[in-house]
């Protein structure tokens, strides 16, 4: 699948032609750069976003070094169906993908240290009167003698967000290659200025 | 400035009459009727704007056949084709909501003589 990495720059709205108010998020999408070809894999390593040189641990430093390019901050490898146009050294840019298209966008969601049940699984408050002693709680852990446990499974209050997630099907309502920005409709995973993978929808074919 | 700023910069329009709460303004709006488009204007009292860079809105309150009417629009919509300002009014308050209370001589406006921008000498 297609695709390259990207900054999350935050929300805003356009105007369609039409006149309608789009919610979209915006992107700065590459340039990343091809630093090597896999052929057995059918993929790219690819490198994205500028880093100091001396910020570049040593194995890393052998490893551009080796390969003759200015080191990048971040490393990816990532399946591509067609190679022929790539080299190591070639750029990726955000005119991979036309306005119409549809994405999918993976990053990290933000943290939400340890949620309650309300906000990790979406469960309903107990009511606020009527004498009711907790509001937030988690309630009912199962049956009782009969099974005698509780089940794996059960939704219960823990650790939330901070994970890899991946939004599908996100339509591509703006591209602008010179400024490198892509802005997409609805929204991504994640908080601004975090690192996002942007690939070609696997599931919607193109307009 | 920043990436989001500049792109909401670049859809603020060039030209807007200027207007203030309690001015008639007739807004010139267009409606997509199946692949057909018209302009229908809309005549009434503006009782609000809500300043917000590009999502500014404003609203107009008309009363027609003896019912209020209230129309809320995106100043920067492109489906707001244009704003004529008809009369000024003389208010002082920032939001108008108290004339949905009022009807008839109650709810008058009156003419606003001074220019509240410049300053008085």
């Amino acid at each position: 699948m297609a695709g390259l990495l990207g900054r999350k720059l935050g929300m805003t709205q356009v105007f369609s032609p039409d006149g309608n108010v789009v919610p979209v998020t915006v992107i700065e999408a590459g340039p990343c750069v091809v630093l090597e070809v896999l052929t057995e894999k059918s993929a790219l390593k690819i490198g994205f976003g500028d880093i100091k040189e001396n910020r570049v641990r040593k194995p890393q430093q052998g490893y551009f070094k080796k390969i003759e390019l200015s080191p990048r901050r971040y490393i990816r490898d990532l399946k591509f169906e067609d190679l022929s146009d790539y080299q190591p050294g070639s750029e990726i840019k955000a005119d991979l993908f036309q306005p119409g298209d549809y994405v999918d966008v993976t990053g990290t969601s933000k943290g939400r240290g340890f949620a309650g049940m309300i906000k990790r699984w979406g469960a309903k408050s107990f009511p606020s009167s009527h004498g009711h002693p907790m509001q937030r709680q988690a309630g009912s852990q199962g049956c009782s003698a009969t099974p005698a446990r509780v089940f794996r499974g059960k939704k219960l209050p823990g650790r939330y967000g901070g994970a890899k997630k991946t939004v599908q099907n996100l339509e591509v309502v703006q591209v602008r290659p010179d400024e490198n920005l892509i802005m997409l409709r609805g929204a991504v995973p994640g908080s601004r200025s975090g690192l996002l993978l942007i690939r070609k929808a696997l599931k919607k074919k193109r307009k | 400035m920043n990436v989001l700023e500049k792109l909401e910069q670049e859809q603020i329009k060039e030209e807007i009459p200027e207007f203030q709460v309690g001015d008639t303004i007739s807004v010139h709006a267009k409606i997509v009727e199946d692949e057909r488009e018209r302009i229908q204007v809309f005549t009434g009292v503006c009782i609000a704007r809500k300043r917000s860079g590009v999502r500014e809105s404003f609203t107009v309150r008309r009363v027609s056949y003896g019912l209020g009417v209230e129309k809320v629009f995106l100043l920067h919509s492109p489906r707001v084709a244009k704003i004529e300002v008809t009369r000024r009014g003389a208010v002082r308050r920032a939001k108008l909501y108290y004339l949905r209370d009022k009807t008839g001589k109650q709810a008058r406006i009156k003419e606003r003589k001074i220019d509240y921008k410049k300053p008085r000498k």
